[in-house]
């Protein structure tokens, strides 16, 4: 019940936030403030970008975006996953690899794009590398933060009742871990969408939204459409961020943070 | 048989268990008493083989415990923790018998029957945390029987039920006792549920390095009844030296 309230308020201060900005923008362009082709209306540029889903070129380009930003999130799945479990639970590995771990993290991705764009070309293997290379750390380190979580009395009782190392972990650590999990892939996607778009900017041909935006940044008055194109990134990364959040309460109603209404028991 | 012979026990450093020996026979429900932090909990943990013992041996049926004993049940203290809040209260129960090859279904079944017996029958496809404390640990009671173990520990497993329901869960488990002839070590703080359930009672020294202040098997003339019993004065004069035993290490 107050989580419900509690959300609709947020919505509402949200959708205020939004509508302030945007009458912000329209009044200093119509107002003649700053130059209209520097800064057009708010309403031309939102009307541009709706302009642009009927624009099979463009859709093409936000297409070829999104397989690289699916490509490259799934790629740090896959690589990220596996290898938090392995360091969460085997502190042996888990001090051999901190080193390089902590060595490689603080690197910016988007200062390695002219580096690996030099080794795997300026193409969408550049851009996926790129994607998965940056989304890798937020899903490594909630893996092994949720593991380090897990309850030591939930596993006691597997091994009281008889299970092995391998039950153990399948039956308590990863279930237990999956809510980190899904919450690094949360964060990586926004991580991943940025990335996607920053490559292609600097990459500058091909196709996406990134070379959109930079094709429009290099005409004349083409400041409406790179404000259009920045307004549908911003517009993915919502949607991406929506539906995830909608996912993970689905999946795990069990979370502190999820347990609704119903949930009135003592735990803890 | 479970068999423990001058075992210490210790975290670190700190001794917690000192010269415990204890001969403990097939079918008998043999209750701990101590008071808070004496190391109950401990003595449990290192039967069950989850602690292994620093000093002296556990055998069960002559062979030393050295992993975690086959066809043992644990109520755990801290019964929410020890549920998975992922599964459903049936899934909970049933996780046990997974270890002994039973068929979807026979699980279900199984399942089903044993939270009948602890008045749950209602409640199989909710999740732990939407369960009252009192009820979660009738769910945690019901995983450590469904699978008919041979050895049962119980770390006060009535806790936080009403007088009512411990009332009644305190007969079930004389009957799973009697019909099953399981081994139980019964943990509790209620000197009065110690007679009334077992067969023996224990009670262990203040910590650190807690001994066994007394070893009182419990003779009550014919079947327990909640109310006969506890007012017959075996049962009174029993309550009475367990309760000084107790006591006198508040001194
Ligand atoms: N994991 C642990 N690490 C270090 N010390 C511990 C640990 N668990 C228990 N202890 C200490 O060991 C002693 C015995 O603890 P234990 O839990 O066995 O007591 P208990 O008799 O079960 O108490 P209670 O009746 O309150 O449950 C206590 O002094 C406690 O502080
Ligand atoms: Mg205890």
């Amino acid at each position: 019940m107050r989580d419900v309230r509690a959300a609709r308020r947020e919505f509402g201060l949200g959708a205020l936030g939004v509508l302030l900005a945007f009458g912000v923008c329209e009044a200093v362009s119509r107002a003649g403030i700053v130059r209209r082709s520097y800064l057009p209306p708010a309403s031309e540029v939102l009307a541009r970008a709706a302009e642009l889903a009927g624009d099979a070129a463009f859709l093409d380009g936000i297409g070829a975006t999104l397989r690289a930003w699916a490509l490259g999130l799934g790629l740090a799945c896959v690589i990220a996953v596996p290898l938090g479990l392995l360091l969460g639970s085997v502190p042996l590995v888990d001090s051999a690899v901190r080193a390089i771990v902590e060595f490689l993290r603080p690197l910016p991705s988007v200062a390695l794009i002219p580096l690996v764009s030099l080794l795997l070309g300026s193409g969408s293997g550049t851009e996926v590398a790129l994607i998965a290379y940056a989304c890798v750390w937020p899903i490594l380190f909630n893996t092994v933060y949720g593991l380090g979580e897990t309850d030591p009395l939930a596993k006691e009782t597997l091994r009281a009742f008889g299970f092995g190392r391998l039950a153990v972990l399948l039956r308590v650590e990863l279930p237990g871990t999956a809510p980190f999990i899904a919450a690094g892939i949360r964060i990586s996607a926004a991580v991943a969408l940025i990335l996607a778009v920053a490559t292609e900017l600097l990459a500058g041909f091909g196709e996406g939204l990134g070379i959109f935006i930079a094709q429009a940044g290099l005409a004349t008055d083409g400041t409406r459409d790179v404000l259009a194109g920045v307004v549908w990134a911003g517009a993915l990364g919502l949607v991406v961020n929506g539906v995830l959040v909608w996912g993970e309460r689905r999946l795990f109603p069990w979370t502190p943070e999820h347990r609704g209404a119903d949930g009135g028991g003592a735990r803890r | 048989m479970l068999d423990l012979s001058a075992v210490g026990q210790y975290y670190g450093d700190h001794q917690v268990l000192h010269d415990i020996t204890l001969t403990v026979p097939d079918g008998q429900l043999l209750c701990v008493v101590g008071p808070s932090g004496c190391g109950k909990s401990t003595l449990l943990r290192t039967i069950a083989g989850l602690l292994p013992a620093r000093e002296g041996t556990v055998t069960i049926d002559d062979t030393p415990v050295t992993g975690v004993p086959d066809r043992l049940a644990v109520v755990f203290q801290d019964y929410g923790r020890s549920l998975l809040p992922w599964l459903t209260v049936r899934d909970n129960v049933a996780l046990p018998l997974r270890r002994r090859g039973l068929g979807r279904a026979e699980r279900r079944t199984e399942a089903d029957r044993i939270l009948d017996r602890v008045g749950l029958s209602g409640t199989a496809r909710r999740h732990p945390w939407q369960l009252s404390g009192g009820m979660q640990q009738r769910v945690a009671i019901a995983r450590a029987l469904v699978c008919r173990p041979t050895l049962l520990l119980m770390d006060e497993p009535f806790g936080s039920l009403d007088a009512q329901t411990r009332e009644d869960l305190e007969d079930l488990l004389l009957e799973v006792h009697r019909t099953d002839g399981t081994t139980i070590v019964f943990v509790t703080h209620d000197i009065d549920e110690s007679v009334y359930v077992g067969d023996r009672v224990v009670v262990l020294t203040p910590g650190p390095a807690s001994k066994i202040a007394l070893d009182l098997p419990v003779r009550l003339p014919g079947e327990r009844d909640q109310i006969a019993t506890r007012g017959l004065p075996e049962f009174v004069a029993l309550r009475a030296q367990v309760g000084r035993a107790v006591r006198g290490q508040f001194r």
